[in-house]
């Protein structure tokens, strides 16, 4: 192979090597965000902390995706508690089409700076739901605030987060 | 002294010659006509823009019935930022100069791949037709158009009805597609076919400046495509790559844009800050000042370029931290930016400078991109962009290191070089006309748009308070004078071509340090068929007079 060949040969590799690179920015993007909260996303973890006894505000949001014939609300807007403290919250589900809907929801906080000092032990975003037509059910997400937050440089003042979810549907599984 | 003296004459007739071209000085001109039609298109919607801007309310922007059409507003404002950033700039610095010259200046016969040359070019005329064709497209709101910005960003650019950005993605596709072929062609070009003893360091300006823009070129637009495809299919194949109902995030198309997007900036002012060079040094009879820290300031632009794309999102919402990185590091970029500009100011010191037209519009170049440089560093600040984020401010700053900086590279290059292409010279007294006349339009059209973006008139709007009218209407004058200037550019350019003087010198403004002066003008149509020696292209030529 001549010298020109190769030369061309190697550098569109770099092109392959920078197309593969933006794919994979999909979930390495999705990865990064859950690990360090990046773009107010919440973090998943399986035990609670030590409640302190600062107060702290929570505020609760819901959307619902494209021509879906759902009613999506918070049961409460706001929810008291303290730093550390467990909280549970509910998200009510209504269902007025006339068929059965499974849905999923994404999910995000604000400040978007926030997300890695908002933890969720459990959620029903973790999960999808069935809704059968006609039907309302309740889903749970059970969250406290990381005490950490008192320790960070901008946001040691900050006192209240929103919650915000995204209802969409899924696919039913296929079995 | 010159081993191609004997002039061979084109023999193909016209349609082999220009349809059929593997010829990189005929594919270089084609670039370069091509897109001087597109840029007219594209300034004709700035005039038909600030028309509109002229006076509070909207007088131009409206349907039949006198109703305000705001998405045509939108979809013109969207159709020139998409034109003159892939169609015109890139085509006119990369692919006309780059492909004209490069090959000349490292004494090369031709390009690595002629006929994938030819795929470039023609490339970038289907991307032309489908990007216009989109503009013409029934889109949103029973306009024609797209009215996304020519940032596309999601969810308007996913939401939006018609086809028209369908259109236009696929045109940044093939577009892209062709400017990865023309830089594949450059690289290999450069590593295998400098003439004997050239080493890379030894390589003229000009070319490290297309050689650093067609690496840049080939890492950051494989990142667009794959942008624009996640978006082509989140319109018309149900994915979510940016929709949150589907657990998408459309922040991250902004990343994803940005890591392309500024290297993108980059790819547009590097060929024209290495013209500028070469003007530089001839008009000044010097050689450039510091050439190795030259050749790495535009290596460590390209390379910072691709770290500090978050500070188009400051408003995104990233911590103070991460905002403080991308502010310093955006600051860094200065520096090298700095070398470039005291490096030029070095070479003029005691040079025994000649202001023809070129050396004009290369002053120009220095003088407006730094202007558009320092409101680029106020802008890098994070706090400061809060304030001015989206504002006109911005609108301010990107022109003049575009629009003012990229295009005044483009006109240096066209009248040091126009000689030489064509075998004619201007007429230095028009040629001064319409840099005077450039030169005081842009800069009444751009910088009361500082004011306008300080006292908080955001960009993209149709209609502002009156409290704006009095800079716009400056502005619009300013825009209008710029408008005349460039329809007496065309003016020379043609009377140039038909009626110009013949030029026979082939080293015509009498200071030449690269190969393309050793040729005679225009350049045969196969040159260095003998590769040039050492001795050829490592001298420094003066006229036979002074030497």
């Amino acid at each position: 192979m001549s010298n020109k060949k190769k030369t061309v040969l190697y550098f569109f590799l770099v092109f392959f090597f920078m197309v593969g690179f933006t794919f994979a920015a999909v979930p390495l993007y999705d990865w990064f965000c859950r690990t360090t909260g990046f773009g107010g996303t919440p973090i998943q973890r399986d035990y609670t902390v030590e409640s302190t006894n600062i107060p702290f505000t929570v505020r609760f949001d819901s959307n619902i995706g494209k021509e879906l014939e759902l009613s999506f609300l918070p049961s409460q807007r706001t929810q008291n508690l303290n730093i550390g403290q467990d909280g549970l919250a509910f998200y009510r589900v209504t269902n007025n089409s006339d068929r059965d809907i499974v849905t999923t929801s994404s999910f995000n906080v604000a400040p978007l700076e926030l997300g890695g000092y908002f933890v969720k032990v459990e959620c029903f975003c973790f999960v999808e739901q069935l809704v059968k037509a006609g039907e309302t059910i309740e889903m749970p997400v059970s969250y406290y605030i990381d005490p950490e937050i008192l320790n960070d440089s901008d946001y040691s003042k900050a006192r209240n987060i929103t919650l915000s979810y995204t209802m969409y549907e899924v696919e039913p599984p296929s079995d | 002294m010159n081993k191609t003296s004997e002039i061979q004459e084109h023999k193909d007739g016209f349609f082999t010659r220009w349809f059929m071209s593997t010829n990189h000085k005929d594919i270089g001109i084609l670039y370069l006509f091509t897109a001087a039609i597109v840029g007219f298109i594209s300034i004709a919607m700035t005039i038909y823009i600030r028309l509109e801007l002229m006076d509070p309310g909207v007088q131009y922007f409206v349907d039949d019935n006198g109703n305000v059409n705001g998405s045509l507003y939108n979809s013109v404002v969207t159709s020139h930022g998409v034109l003159m950033m892939f169609f015109v700039v890139i085509p006119a610095l990369f692919g006309g100069f780059g492909n004209y010259f490069l090959p000349l200046q490292i004494g090369a016969p031709d390009m690595a791949f002629p006929r994938l040359n030819n795929l470039s070019y023609w490339l970038y005329v289907a991307g032309v037709s489908l990007a216009l064709a989109a503009f013409l497209t029934p889109g949103n709101a029973g306009t024609t158009g797209y009215g996304t910005g020519w940032v596309f960003y999601p969810p308007l650019s996913v939401t939006e009805q018609g086809a028209a950005v369908d259109f236009a993605l696929f045109s940044l596709h093939v577009s892209g597609a062709s400017s990865i072929l023309g830089a594949l062609n450059i690289i290999t070009t450069f590593f295998n076919m400098r003439a004997p003893g050239m080493t890379l360091f030894k390589a003229p300006l000009f070319v490290w400046s297309i050689v650093v823009t067609a690496f840049l070129l080939l890492l950051s637009l494989p990142v667009l495509a794959g942008a624009i495809t996640m978006l082509i299919t989140d319109r018309n194949f149900a994915t979510s790559f940016f929709d949150p109902s589907g657990g998408g995030d459309p922040l991250l198309y902004q990343h994803i844009f940005w890591f392309f997007g500024h290297p993108e900036v980059y790819i547009i002012i590097l060929p024209a800050m290495g013209i500028v060079s070469h003007v530089i040094s001839t008009f000044s009879r010097k050689p450039i000042f510091g050439y190795l820290p030259m050749v790495w300031a535009m290596i460590s632009i390209g390379a910072l370029g691709f770290v500090v794309w978050a500070h188009h999102m400051y408003t995104s919402g990233m911590t103070l931290t991460q905002q403080s990185y991308f502010m310093l590091a955006t600051m860094v970029i200065a520096v090298p930016t700095g070398i470039k500009i005291f490096s030029w100011i070095a070479t003029m010191w005691g040079g025994s400078i000649v202001f023809k037209t070129p050396m004009l519009f290369a002053i120009g170049f220095i003088f407006l991109f730094t202007l558009g440089g320092v409101t680029g560093i106020v802008l890098s600040q994070a706090a400061v962009d809060r304030a001015y984020h989206d504002t006109y401010y911005v609108v301010a700053h990107f022109h003049y290191v575009m629009s003012l900086g990229a295009v005044f590279g483009i006109f240096a290059g066209i009248y040091y070089w126009f000689g030489k292409m064509s075998g004619k010279q201007y007429s230095e007294f028009w040629g001064k006309v319409h840099f005077w006349t450039f030169f005081i339009g842009t800069n009444i059209t751009f910088f009361p748009q500082h004011f306008l973006g300080r006292q908080g008139m955001p960009r993209r709007y149709i209609d502002y308070p009156e409290a704006f009218a009095l800079w716009n209407s400056v502005s619009s004058y300013g825009a209008f004078l710029s408008f005349a200037s460039f329809l007496l550019f065309i003016g020379i350019v043609f009377y140039t071509l038909l009626f110009g003087k013949k030029i026979e010198d082939p080293n015509y403004w009498g200071y030449a340090d690269t190969l393309e002066w050793t040729l005679s003008n225009p350049p045969p149509v196969h040159c260095f068929d003998t590769l040039p020696t050492k001795e050829e292209w490592d001298i420094v030529r003066l006229p036979s007079d002074e030497q």
